[in-house]
């Protein structure tokens, strides 16, 4: 992904809008989204940082209502143009979901369909064994491979979906609060995962939880909604910076805990 | 997508990706249109179903008098009375005219009932051939030139379904037959199944949803409904033939209660028949009426319990009556399963040949799907005609029982 | 004031509250009158059983009949006190495997594409269709067999090939009317998996068929293997549909070599009278009690009944035992 493209961001939102029918979900988002970095989106719920999430990826296409306008610049390219196929958004930029969603099938068999759709030629058996290991997952299940992903703990098919996305090798990994359902000896691992997967990946989170946003990432966007329940965006800026000095008095309410 | 991608990671790059992914979705498509033709070939052959029997029931005849009207008179329909009772004692034998006169005094009848007579008794048109109405409209010269090597005949339009179908009796002559006993029939008993299996459908409803405690016999109870919902109609047919026909024959018969002849009477009467039916309804009408009653909110039977309301309380008060519309559609469309069922009637006996109107639950009877067997099983053409135009009937009647349910579902549907 | 709402509560106070347990008889009546509508129907199948074995214990307790004839005997032949159940049973084999070969592919297709592809007011439109073919009287499918399969059949495959009564035609209606019973309980069991899984697998960037087929149908299969095993039993139990155009006599066979010969028993092409349409026949004249017919057709509706009920737990257990785990 070295030289994919030259700019220093992975991808970038303009003006992001996003209706479900008349509600409108976001308004005028703009996301500068830096490379082999973690980009945390908080707010109080209801802000529309799922929905923005999901516009990186163009998951909201399968919600009949939904509506995009703006623009989400991913190599060069709008994904919203006409001549964008959402597969190869999709195979290009990964997602892991709030609950564990593995497949009702083989732990093996969770990492290989996804390869196995997308066309991949190499060997299956290593592209598992890597996937695993990029997950930190290898170790407890290299045994039991054909068992269901199901026989996992909540913790381990997390870690499952985390290696599943990372099998097709996307540029960017989307997270939706990835930890939620999980206790917090689990979340911690997620964590230091998530750490290390910022030597090959750029990370999108979604998060509830503003400890972890600011333990584990290096940008937070913060979101908020007005009476209109429309999302949109408050702040943007380094982690660092917004949980030591934030620039407004929202913000600051809500970090502070005054506030959601 | 543009830009140089990763290589050698295993997955088709640049172009071949993009081509990769445009045959996929191009599998994708074709099977999509593969789905979609399967779901459109379902609505059509519902439509090919009802336009086939359609084309069955309307068309041209070409009838046969078997004594040519004009030989008895120029014009038969203006005659008065007397002249057209002289034709027919003199055109009929002196036992058919013995046979009329014991219906009602030949002589005392109106024109217009022995211009009838001379027809059907003289005259007696006889249809010889008949066509589909496909047919009709588009091979019109065929059937012209088929109508000509046929000696005497005229050609005539007929609505097989018509008014007179529906009202007449039923009729070994093709040209007189009606479906009139066939539709009381049916009703009578699917009457009796509706009595049958609404209370004891309702109630073991109740039962399951409100008062089991999911106990061994409970479990028993909700595996066997389910079971007997799968068991073909036509078993039922052999439990109605041995238990109702059979065991209380005397009482389904209506014998014990002097209702009938105790030396011509069995058990294969309107009364047997529905409780049959009413018996294979049940499981039905049970399932959907649990349904309609665990569709009501638990908050409800709170409040009604929080006031002090006894569990028959809140049932009868709350939850039954907020059920109320979906047991009514279950139980509507119960019933009109009941009405088009065939086999199990047929198991139990229903007698072929009934000319006058089932007059209560100890009738012998006929129905109108089991009238539209026994036609559709004789080869002649006028018979299939006759079976085309009663499942129109037939149709037409399930139709309207269920757009009453789905009225009925649609007015009551829930406020809250 | 305090002194006004003490003096008010008074009489309440004064009055004893019971609050032990006492029985309401009305409520126990009750209670029993519906626990009997409960048990009303486990009568019914006992009712049936007993029935059913009754008779045709008396059919198998003839001279003429021996068990062993019935099992393996080529021909049934009431007149010649031949009991062979082969014909009718390969009969009903053959009918039901015919409509399950037009209904299960047919009615999968419609299961997909209405779970996964149509628009909700496509499905609002289709669904009730489906519903309306379901609601069709059987006699009415027999009917349509008869007059307007058969005569296509005789169209394609020639007149010397394709007798009036045949089991094809019989076979592809008892087909059509399966597709509804198959195709709602499979959309059934697609539509319970979860949404995150369809998710799961767009955001690995599968298409729409890939996700349907390879995701959701695995993922919905005991579901809908139950579905096609009901749709069998309703196929295998199909009456008048065969009755009126599969045949209107057993097709007999001298021997085994005779059947098996050119595999002439699996001529779809020829008449066949299935076990239910003989039953239908035999009842349909004036049948009485006792006599070696009245007790045949028990003994084959015990078949009946021991066959459809065998698909019926068959069903059941697949969806208890490989309830999804999602």
């Amino acid at each position: 992904m070295n030289n994919a493209s030259n700019g220093k961001y992975a991808a970038e939102a303009h003006d992001l809008n996003i209706y479900y029918g008349s509600f409108q979900a976001a308004r005028d988002i703009n996301l500068l989204i830096e490379r082999q970095k973690i980009t945390a989106l908080i707010g109080p719920s209801g802000c529309g940082k799922s929905t923005v999430l999901r516009a990186f990826n163009r998951m909201n296409d399968l919600i009949p209502s939904a509506r995009t306008t703006g623009d989400v610049h991913f190599h060069g390219k709008n994904i919203y143009d006409r001549d964008v196929d959402a597969v190869e958004v999709r195979r290009r930029v990964g997602m892991v979901f709030q609950k564990p969603n593995p497949f009702p099938k083989s732990i093996y068999e969770n990492i290989a369909w996804g390869a196995r759709v997308n066309g991949f030629k190499g060997n299956v058996d290593d592209l598992v064994e890597e996937s695993l290991r990029g997950a930190a997952l290898w170790d407890e299940v290299k045994d039991k491979l054909r068992q269901s992903g199901y026989s996992l703990s909540g913790g381990q098919q997390q870690r499952l979906c985390i290696a599943r996305a990372i099998a097709i090798k996307p540029d960017i990994i989307l997270m939706d609060e990835p930890c939620s359902a999980l206790d917090p000896i689990a979340t911690l691992r997620i964590e230091e995962l998530m750490k290390a997967l910022t030597r090959q990946y750029t990370i999108i989170i979604v998060t509830h939880n503003m400890q972890q946003a600011a333990r584990v990432s290096d940008y937070t966007a913060f979101f908020t909604v007005k009476d209109d329940r429309t999302g949109y965006l408050e702040e943007f800026g380094a982690t660092k910076e917004m949980f030591t000095s934030p620039q407004s008095q929202v913000t600051e309410d809500y970090i502070t805990g005054r506030f959601g | 997508m543009a830009g140089d991608m990763r290589s050698n990671d295993g997955f088709p790059q640049g172009e071949s990706y993009a081509g990769f992914v445009r045959k996929r979705r191009r599998v994708g498509t074709f099977f999509r249109t593969l789905f979609l033709l399967a779901t459109v070939l379902g609505v059509v052959i519902l439509a090919v179903l009802v336009l086939d029997v359609a084309n069955d029931a309307f068309g041209y005849v070409a009838i046969q008098n078997q004594v040519a009207p004009e030989s008895l008179a120029e014009d038969l329909e203006e005659l008065p009375q007397e002249e057209l009772l002289a034709i027919l004692t003199a055109n009929i034998s002196a036992g058919r005219l013995r046979a009329l006169n014991a219906q009602a005094l030949v002589a005392e009848r109106s024109q217009e009932e022995v211009l009838a007579l001379v027809v059907s008794e003289v005259v007696r048109p006889k249809i010889v051939e008949s066509w589909s109405l496909a047919e009709s409209i588009f091979e019109r010269a065929r059937i012209e030139a088929e109508l000509a090597t046929i000696p005497n005949a005229v050609l005539e339009f007929k609505a097989w379904l018509n008014w007179d179908f529906i009202t007449a009796p039923q009729s070994s002559d093709p040209t007189s037959a009606g479906i009139r006993t066939a539709i009381l029939g049916s009703i009578w008993v699917t009457l009796i199944a509706f009595l049958v299996a609404t209370p004891l459908g309702v109630g073991a409803a109740t039962y399951l949803e409100e008062y089991s405690k999911g106990g061994k016999l409970d479990g028993l109870i909700e595996t066997n409904i389910n079971n007997l919902a799968g068991v073909p109609s036509i078993i039922y047919g052999m439990l109605g033939l041995a238990v109702f026909v059979r065991f209380f024959g005397q009482i389904t018969s209506g014998v014990v209660f002097g209702a009938a002849d105790p030396s011509t009477a069995n058990g294969r009467t309107i009364l047997a028949a529905g409780m049959t039916l009413g018996l294979l309804i049940l499981p039905l009408v049970i399932i959907n009426a649990r349904e309609a009653i665990r569709a009501t909110p638990r908050a409800f039977r709170e409040a009604s319990y929080g006031l002090g309301a006894t569990k028959w309380q809140t049932t009868w008060h709350h939850v039954l009556p907020n059920a109320l519309p979906g047991i009514l559609t279950g139980v509507i469309l119960s019933v009109s399963r009941a009405f088009g069922e065939t086999a199990p009637l047929i198991v139990v006996g229903v007698s072929t040949f009934i000319v006058v109107d089932p007059a209560g639950p100890f009738s012998k009877f006929t129905t109108l799907p089991v009238q539209i067997f026994q036609w559709t099983a004789r080869p002649q053409e006028e018979f299939q005609r006759l079976a085309a135009a009663a499942i129109l009937a037939l149709l037409f009647l399930l139709l309207t029982l269920n757009a009453t349910a789905i009225y009925l579902r649609n007015r009551f549907a829930r406020r809250y | 004031m305090q002194k006004d709402i003490s003096k008010a509560a008074a009489p309440g106070i004064k009055a004893e509250i019971d609050l032990r347990r006492r029985p309401r008889r009305g409520e126990q009546i009750i209670q029993s009158t519906l626990w009997l509508c409960g048990l009303l129907s486990v009568l019914i199948t006992v009712g049936i059983v007993v029935v059913l074995f009754f008779d045709a214990l008396a059919f198998f307790g003839l001279d003429e009949v021996t068990l062993a004839e019935f099992f393996t005997g080529t021909a049934w032949q009431p007149k010649i006190l031949q009991f062979g159940l082969f014909p009718l049973f390969n009969a009903t084999v053959l009918t039901s495997a015919i409509g399950l070969l037009v209904a299960v592919p047919l009615g999968l297709m419609i299961a997909i594409y209405l779970s996964e592809y149509a628009s909700p007011r496509a499905r609002n439109l289709l669904k009730p269709t489906m519903e309306i073919l379901a609601g069709v009287p059987t006699v009415v499918f027999g009917y349509f067999a008869l007059n307007f399969i058969t005569p296509i059949l005789q169209g394609v495959f020639g007149r010397d090939v394709v007798e009036i009564f045949n089991v094809a035609s019989a076979g592809i209606v008892i087909g059509i009317l399966i597709i509804p019973t198959i195709s709602s309980m499979s959309e059934d069991a697609l539509s319970a998996t979860p949404r995150a899984l369809r998710e799961g697998a767009y955001a690995l960037g599968a298409t729409r068929l890939e996700t349907a087929v390879r995701v959701v149908l695995p993922a919905a299969i005991s579901g809908i293997a139950a579905a096609v095993i009901v749709g069998m039993a309703r196929a295998v139990g199909e009456t008048m549909v065969v009755a009126i155009a599969a045949g209107a006599g057993p097709r007999n066979f001298s021997a085994w070599g005779d059947a098996l010969s050119g595999l002439s028993f699996l001529n779809p092409f020829k008449a066949a009278e299935t076990m239910t349409g003989h039953m239908v026949r035999i009842s349909g004249g004036d049948l009485s009690y006792d006599s070696i017919d009245y007790n045949s057709i028990f003994a084959i509706g015990m078949m009946l009944f021991l066959m459809t009920m065998m698909l019926n737990l068959i069903s059941r257990w697949i969806v208890r035992r490989f309830r999804e785990e999602y």
